[in-house]
């Protein structure tokens, strides 16, 4: 069945929506407080960021960190009043996710101040998702998968067709260590080079310590307002311009592919509602739970063919004010902040900054008006979810 | 690095949709799925064939052969050393799997291995595969 897309029919996000408030929590370990506390702070600091009050909020967006039932329990806890509520879970893309969401909410009517909230303490209490009763739980329970070793076999893949190179994905660790120099809530702050990459220990072959993020209690709110509400505050206007999601499994073990994420069809979904093209993006937060995560986006985002993403990434074309495509100019889940293993609201948060022109003037993109919040949730090399948003400034 | 196969992974827990399938392995057996209306394999195995929706799926015994498609040794952490890898089975589905009784140092893309099925304390015995020759 042919679909016509419906930003053809002028069903659209693009301008129906704006990033009003972009929060992100300043902690790193949070022994001293519970997680629906981080949750408040965190949507307390994007509405001080907003200047908007609890009471404008009219929707509600969480995912699985959020403790307890879903949406019910956080409503009730934050003392919400809203008529829309959506707790889609994709992993850390969520929250990347959860901003089209909400711009599709307000276009619709449904709300028009929507607040989006991600926290937790990975590093402070027990963490983990048991597989349960999914579908195939039995068949997979007990082969031990974890991320490391999930996205370590699409890395051994990527390598095996492509080439790729431990020294290649290490360059995606160098630039986010160059950015997290200038980030003075970044966990890790030192410049790292390619050959600190290549000497830390092997975790899961061919993925080295540094090629995984760190881990960090924390969280990040957002605030997703309609058009008139966002035009009545005092902050720059950054709005939604477009936005993919995509969910992608091995699907029956039949043409698996690991060097292809859900990526390949979120961000070419993005672009066309968009109306603009890779080139055109002057900063782009690209979801960096492990360096291969980056590379295989970048290359499913069209920056470059599938198979050149070694060759992208190298010699410092990440790096702001060196290369070609400035990335996770806070240093990223690589070296600033991973809060609950979730990275997704991180990567709209550091965009807006960049739009804003808020970011670290060091790091900070000139004219930066165009930008790209994309992520990947769940496990790349079994099941995962992919959501790419472009922002604009105007 | 060898497998020092310290490692007791979980018994599998088995609903009533893939009762055969744990049956078999329990008798020596991989059995993946086939549809009869697509002609399409899969696995996992469901009751529904998840390319053309059809009810008509069949047990097939596969050979129990393959190639890895990726693997991954995990170096670090209480189980570790084990190796997580993709197997493409000769009958067409790649299925997740642990590679054993093998030195992991040597484990390659595209190597042959068969299925070698470890019995489990409480459970169905689970099907791993270890290198062809080795
Ligand atoms: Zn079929």
């Amino acid at each position: 069945m042919q679909q016509v897309p419906l930003w053809k029919l002028g069903m659209t996000i693009r301008d129906r929506a704006y990033i009003a408030g972009a929060f992100e929590h300043p902690t790193r370990h949070a022994p001293d407080k519970s997680t629906p506390q981080l949750h408040a702070e965190c949507a307390a600091g994007a509405l001080a960021d907003s200047g908007l009050s609890l009471s404008d909020v009219d929707g509600y967006f969480c995912a699985g960190d959020a403790p307890g039932f879903g949406g019910m329990s956080m409503i009730d806890y934050l003392g919400l009043n809203v008529r829309h509520v959506d707790s889609t879970e994709t992993g850390g893309s969520s929250y990347i996710l959860h901003v089209s969401h909400a711009a599709q909410a307000i276009a619709a009517g449904k709300c028009s101040v929507a607040l989006i909230t991600l926290a937790g303490r990975p590093r402070s209490e027990p963490f983990g998702r048991t597989p349960g009763t999914a579908p195939e739980a039995p068949f997979e329970s007990w082969c031990g998968v974890t991320t490391h070793n999930s996205y370590g076999m699409c890395a051994a893949r990527h390598s095996h067709e492509y080439g790729t190179r431990p020294e290649q994905l290490a360059w995606i660790k160098v630039a986010a260590s160059t950015h997290a120099q200038h980030n003075p809530h970044a966990m890790l702050r030192d410049l790292v080079t390619v050959e600190d990459v290549l000497a830390s220990p092997m975790i899961s072959d061919p993925l080295r310590r540094l090629d995984c993020c760190v881990v960090s209690d924390g969280g990040g709110a957002l605030l997703v307002v309609a058009p008139e509400v966002a035009k009545s505050l005092d902050r720059p206007l950054v709005s939604v311009r477009g936005a993919g999601e995509a969910v992608k499994g091995p699907m029956g073990g039949r043409n698996l592919d690991l060097t292809t994420s859900a990526a390949a069809r979120s961000g070419p979904a993005a672009f066309e509602e968009a109306g603009v093209s890779p080139s055109d993006i002057k900063y782009a937060s690209i979801y960096d739970s492990f360096t291969i995560t980056v590379l295989i986006q970048l290359e499913d985002l069209g920056f470059c063919a599938k198979g050149e993403g070694g060759r992208f990434v190298a010699d410092g074309n990440l790096i702001s004010g060196a290369g070609r495509l400035p990335f996770n100019t806070d240093g990223g889940g690589l070296c600033n902040n991973h809060p609950t293993n979730r990275g997704g609201i991180t990567k709209v948060i550091e965009a807006v900054r960049q739009l804003r022109g808020e970011a670290h003037p060091a790091v900070q993109v000139a004219n930066c008006d165009l930008a790209l919040a994309t992520g990947i949730g769940g496990s790349l090399g079994t099941r995962h979810g992919a959501a790419t948003l472009i922002l604009e400034r105007q | 690095m060898t497998d020092s196969s310290s490692r007791k992974p979980p018994s599998p827990a088995p609903t009533p949709e893939n009762e055969p399938f744990w049956a078999a392995a329990a008798e020596g057996t991989l059995l993946i799925k086939r549809c009869r209306s697509c002609g399409n394999a899969h696995y996992y195995p469901r009751a529904i064939c998840p390319y053309c929706f059809s009810t008509d799926t069949a047990w097939q015994a596969s050979k129990g052969e393959g190639e890895i498609y990726s693997v991954s040794v995990m170096r670090r952490g209480a189980n570790a050393p084990y190796a997580l890898a993709y197997v493409t089975l000769d009958e067409g589905p790649s299925m997740l799997t642990n590679i054993t009784g093998c030195d992991f140092d040597a484990l390659r893309i595209g190597q042959r291995v068969a299925v070698r099925f470890l019995s489990t304390d409480a459970g169905p015995p689970l099907p791993m595969f270890a290198p062809i020759g080795d």
